[in-house]
């Protein structure tokens, strides 16, 4: 016998651990809809595998709780039962020595609070709340419910055009969403129980380089119904796109010089390419679109009066205010908000950043793009203040590890307490409060207290504050639109704004700050019900035959991802930093869908949703 | 044309044919569990699973296309395997007591189990504990359920009712009422479209032959039966017989055996029917502004449940006959008993209908016109009445012939063809045409209102009236289309027949399920054939249906006929109406 012995996993191990990592990936994938107090049981099972055996509230409570739940979905428990289920849980979460037992039946408390109406309907009525709604998880995943398996399948044909007039059915922006999609779709991919979620975007792109000019389908006979949309940017104009098509006479009223919102004054040019933009638009507008640009709401028009020339109103202008810090300084020059900045960008009038230091304050998407747009503006360095840790930032993963490599320097757990302002009333430097991270908060967030560290000065010529946009409410709360309290408009789910007849709003301004596709999705509903509204039922369907699926071994394999221009070069210039799937790429990674709208649920409960 | 190898048969199939398709044109027979033709090809079952060279999986022959050259094997060592494995699988939630299912010698189940020679458990048995509800004409067994999805697919893509679902998630998984609702409360116009497409005993009719043997047995009842026209085209399949052999006036033989006081013909009061429905229509049609339009048929108790539940508006467009089946309960309880000089309360109305609608029509509050009982006392389907044949032992190879009783046993062709989709429109043409020009039309003017089209249209002259445009569906998806249509303005039409089942009585969800094999057409041309070669072909020339009038009823639409033989089908309300 050995002394000692290195530590070498078995090859049972190896393979548990290899189970784990599967499983981790198959719960990721869940289809959306699922039993929640099945799941919650299956958690709990697992949970209770975990346990050592040492305390009585793990090893016998599990099983007893795990044994209640079931009585509760077999129909054999009462309202006694739910009772029992919860004093125990409560009680292990109290007496259980580690966090296998006081965390596994947290997860039956959590239930119990956040699910509470499953269980009741399972004890009384013998069923269950959930269903899946929709059998293909990427469809149902995407706001805007574009047919993913059908274009996946087009482009490993190499049918790029018909790739691009299906998701135009329910997508009228497929360029934009092929440069800036955040891509909620990949977030369930089947595949994933597999290897790793499709590339759904990274197709999309593939489509849309390789499409061509895609003529607009023919509008519907005019039915001489007049619509004006509020907003040219995504929302609005997938608002007006679809209303154009069902055959209604559309106005845009955009306030800015250039229509595209966000897309074009809030996302940098080498995130989205503005020609691509302008092209897309373009083609949006060839249904026969009227624009006014340069036109505001409250000062050039009212709504009581658009309410009154046209026959339905879509307000749809986005979140463009700036929000403030709130710290003394403030108001000191060269201190400008993420918008500004972004806008005289948009406008071709980029700030001279040359040489100089700046300092950009938050942690979200649009401080990534301020922040690597600084770097491309010849910024001598630029460097991102936030509050929490990287891993906490809000901005997608790819946009931090982009800027980093762009060279800008990440300053984190700094709480900016000032701005320093220099004899001349400009910004000198900004004052931070080192912070150490806490205690999570109620949604898991990990929340940052101050630390026992000095406070530290930053020096800058330029403070760009990006932390997030409020709605300009300004001409549409004094004609009668109704504001929550967050700010934002008050809409119901089919964009109807509840007391007033004809007008429907959607988009950012209603949400708050969300993704491009939410804005799409949201324009999209709107000009269904705003058609029905005016009358009518006309549907929104493309003629494209879908390719019939082929059988596939699918072996695991890896998934084929875009790359990025080398950093170095990219930096210099706003040019396009992506580098799309090639042709051979883009065909394997679309032989890895698993066609779920032919496999599974799919054929049964129908794959496709062919108009709307 | 795609070349394929099936066990080793080399044959050319078109293009998009399942393997399945290509494996019986190559005269090879896959099993199959949940597959039905056209409305259920989803592989669910994994039954049809083959071996395909080149493929590392099984694959299910029902859903998966050929491509060129593809290699097939049907019987390999694993696809025995696996076929074997999964019926195994669901045998283990499956309700094994074969011998108290109506379905035993009638089920795909069944038959596979016994094809693969499946002796002994291998598996735990995992059998649900979920009551049956069996207060409604469809009954549900969950443990006879084997989720081939058939029921929801007929449902929705044929029917179009949406009344079936999958309820749950995960292993609890199973076939409920959409919108977690209990049958009863739901819409369904208890078509039985779902019983006749099960591949199991998971649905069936309520069966009531226990309360027709407790009316037999009592000797203080006057048991009468009538025959709905569509059984006679289908009573006999369980015995395999020759359908020239398979005569009504056989079975008329086989329910005396039985012991019925009177054996009665339904399409006494389908006659009786064209004469009250023919007559409202002229009523309606030559007072155009008084009415609503169309005016609807109204002898199916589906399309009539269908139209209370799906376009309430238009209720009062149906036509206030009664259907035969309730005609023939009022006239049996009231002038039938006047004629035997008894009491009508005496009197046992049995129906045997191709329908498990008509079982719900029974126990309409409203209908007890005549003595204030239900003037139909129970309702058995064909299969019922079949099985009753079969507790009593009765052979009908064995059989003679004998004529229904008279009087209500008097039928014309006109009314035999109240069994198939058009037949109720082609009568009434050919009565209406009589009633305006006092002429006959030649009998097989109006054929172009029958066939299996599930949504037909015709327009004819009526010299006197003129243009008389009409429709027939069949199939209540057929029905939403139509309605649809009617509702939008699209389609203008002064009268409509609807028949809830595809190809209507014929096809109705009463009738012996033969799985896979939609018989309403075959057993609708049976009904044709013997209108072809009645001797009276026009309900007006029904002999008895004419005295009935002359004894008791004086003429169509009289006070008496308002009172026994028309409705107010405002007069009950389905679930949920206000």
């Amino acid at each position: 016998m050995s002394r000692l012995d290195i530590k070498n996993p078995s090859h049972a191990q190896t393979v548990v651990d290899n189970l784990y990592r599967d499983m981790e990936r198959r719960i990721a994938s869940s289809p959306p809809g699922l039993c929640p107090v099945d799941m919650a049981l299956s958690f709990l099972v697992m949970s209770h595998a975990q346990t050592c055996g040492k305390c009585v509230p793990c090893r016998i409570g599990l099983g007893q709780l795990t044994k209640l739940i079931t009585n509760v979905l077999d129909g054999n428990a009462t309202m006694d039962t739910l009772a029992i289920i919860e004093k125990t849980a409560r009680s292990i979460v109290d007496t259980a020595d580690c966090a296998i037992g006081r965390d596994a039946a947290r997860l039956v408390v959590d239930g119990l609070e956040g699910f509470r109406d499953d269980y009741e309907e399972h004890i009384k009525h013998h069923r269950c709340l959930a269903g899946l709604q929709l059998p293909v998880p990427c469809v149902a995943m995407c706001p805007a419910g574009v047919d993913v398996p059908g274009y996946m399948a087009l482009v490993g044909e190499g049918r790029c055009a018909d790739a691009v007039r299906l998701i135009r059915k329910d997508n009228p922006m497929p360029v934009a969403c092929a440069y800036i999609c955040e891509h909620p779709c990949e977030a369930r991919c089947r595949r994933r129980m597999i290897d790793d979620a499709i590339n759904i975007r990274g197709l999309k792109r593939y489509a849309v380089d390789n499409a061509g000019d895609v003529p607009q389908p023919e509008c519907a006979p005019a039915t001489g119904k007049k619509v004006a949309v509020v907003g040219g940017g995504p929302s609005g104009l997938s608002c007006a796109y679809y209303l154009a098509l069902m055959g209604h006479k559309v106005t845009i009223f955009e306030e800015r010089k250039q229509l595209g919102g966000m897309l074009r004054y809030g996302i940098p040019n080498y995130r989205f390419p503005r020609e691509k933009l302008d092209g897309e638009i373009r083609s949006i507008l060839s249904l026969g679109i009227e624009v006014h640009t340069e036109v505001r709401i409250g000062r050039d028009v009212r709504v009581e009066d658009l309410q009154r020339e046209y026959d339905c109103i879509y307000i749809a202008i986005g979140a463009h205010q700036d929000k403030k810090v709130g710290i003394p300084g403030e108001d000191s020059g060269n201190v400008m908000s993420a918008v500004e900045m972004l806008r005289s960008i948009g406008d071709n009038n980029p700030p001279d950043f040359q040489g100089k230091n700046v300092v950009v304050i938050g942690g979200g998407n649009v401080a990534m793009d301020v922040t690597r747009s600084a770097v491309r503006l010849g910024a001598k360095k630029v460097s991102c203040v936030y509050r929490r840790r990287v891993e906490d930032m809000t901005a997608l993963p790819d946009e931090v590890t982009g800027a980093m490599a762009e060279g800008a320097e990440l300053v984190t757990l700094s709480a900016p307490v000032r701005i320093e302002a220099d004899e001349s009333g400009n910004a000198a430097a900004l004052w931070v409060q080192p912070q150490i991270i806490g205690e999570a908060d109620k949604a898991g967030r990990p929340r940052p207290g101050k630390a026992d560290l000095p406070e530290r000065r930053i020096p800058a010529d330029i403070i760009v504050v990006a932390i997030g946009q409020g709605i300009e409410i300004a001409g549409f709360e004094q004609a009668g639109v109704p504001v929550k309290r967050g700010g934002t408009f008050m809409a119901e789910l089919d964009c109807q704004v509840g007391t007033m007849d004809n007008v429907f709003a959607g988009g950012d301004c209603v949400t708050g700050p969300a993704t491009a596709i939410r804005a799409i999705a949201a324009g999209k509903v709107a000009a269904a019900n705003i058609d029905t509204h005016l009358g009518y039922r006309h549907e929104i369907e493309v003629d494209v035959d879908i390719p019939t699926p082929r059988l596939n071994n699918r072996p695991p394999h890896g998934r084929i991802n875009t790359s990025e221009r080398e950093a170095n070069e990219r930096r210099n210039d706003f040019e396009d930093i992506e580098i799309g799937l090639t042709c051979q790429g883009a065909c394997t990674e679309a032989s890895r869908c698993l066609r779920c709208d032919h496999f599974g649920y799919g054929i049964f409960r129908g794959g496709r949703i062919r108009k709307w | 044309m795609v070349k394929v190898t099936i066990d080793k048969r080399a044959v050319s199939v078109p293009e998009n044919a399942t393997i399945l398709e290509a494996a019986r044109m190559a005269g090879v027979d896959i099993p199959t569990l949940c597959y039905l033709k056209g409305v259920n090809e989803i592989g669910a079952c994994r039954i049809c699973m083959v071996e395909v060279e080149g493929q590392v999986r099984l694959v299910p022959s029902c859903d998966t296309t050929v491509v060129e050259n593809m290699v097939v094997h049907t019987n390999s060592p694993r696809v025995r395997e696996a076929r074997r494995v999964n019926l195994r699988l669901l045998l283990s939630q499956h309700d094994t007591r074969c011998t108290k299912c109506t379905r035993s010698g009638n089920c795909k189940l069944q038959q596979l189990t016994n094809d693969y020679n499946l002796l002994g458990d291998h598996y735990v048995p995992d059998l649900k504990n979920i009551a049956t509800d069996f207060t409604n004409p469809v009954v549900r067994i969950e443990n006879r359920c084997v989720k081939c999805m058939r029921c929801i697919q007929v449902c929705d893509h044929i029917q179009g009712m949406h009344i079936w679902d999958l309820v749950g998630t995960g292993s609890r998984t199973t076939v409920g009422v959409h919108d977690a609702r209990k049958l009863g409360d739901s819409d369904c116009t208890f078509c039985g479209q779902c019983i006749t497409h099960c591949p199991v005993g998971a649905l069936q009719e309520h069966d009531d032959t226990g309360k027709v043997f407790d009316f037999l047995a009592d000797p203080e009842k006057i048991t009468i039966v009538q025959v709905a026209p569509a059984v006679r085209s289908a009573w006999a399949e369980y015995y395999h017989l020759d359908p020239q052999f398979a005569t009504a006036e056989r079975m008329v033989t086989a329910l005396k055996m039985m012991g019925f006081d009177y054996v009665f013909d339904t399409n006494f009061s389908a006659d009786l029917t064209i004469m009250e429905e023919g007559s409202e229509f002229i009523e309606r049609f030559t007072h155009r502004n008084r009415y609503k339009w169309p005016m609807f048929t109204s002898c199916c108790p589906g399309w009539v449940r269908f139209i209370k539940g799906q376009f309430p508006d238009y209720v009062d467009n149906l036509s206030t006959a009664k259907s035969p089946q309730g005609m023939f309960g009022a006239v049996a309880k009231s002038y039938f008993a006047e004629k035997l000089g008894v009491d009508p309360h005496r009197i046992a109305v049995i129906s045997i209908m191709s329908c498990t609608a008509k079982k719900a029509e029974r126990a309409l509050p409203n209908l007890n016109d005549a003595c204030g009982d239900p003037d139909v006392d129970v309702v058995l389907t064909t299969r019922e009445m079949v099985r009753m044949f079969r507790g009593e032992q009765i052979h009908p190879e064995t059989l003679a012939e004998t004529p229904f009783d008279s009087p209500l046993g008097t039928g014309t062709g006109a009314a035999v063809i109240f069994g198939a989709t058009g037949g109720v429109m082609d009568a009434a043409l050919r009565s209406a045409y009589y009633l305006v020009t006092g002429k006959n039309p030649d009998a097989d003017a109006f054929k172009a209102v029958r066939g299996m089209d599930g949504w037909k249209e015709a327009t004819f002259a009526i010299p006197g009236a003129g243009d008389v445009h009409v429709a027939v569906a069949s199939g209540l998806g057929n029905t939403r289309r139509l309605m649809e249509a009617i509702d939008n303005g699209d389609v203008d039409y002064d009268f409509v027949e609807i028949m809830a089942c595809p190809g209507g009585c014929a096809g109705g969800g009463g009738q012996p399920i033969h799985d896979g094999v939609e018989m309403a057409e075959s057993r609708g041309d049976v009904l044709w054939g013997l209108d072809k070669n009645a001797k009276v072909r026009f309900s007006h020339e029904n002999p008895d249906v004419l005295a009935l009038y002359n004894e008791y009823l004086k003429r169509p639409l009289s006070e008496r006929s308002h009172h026994l033989l028309h409705t107010d089908h405002h007069g009950w309300k389905m679930p949920g109406e206000a």
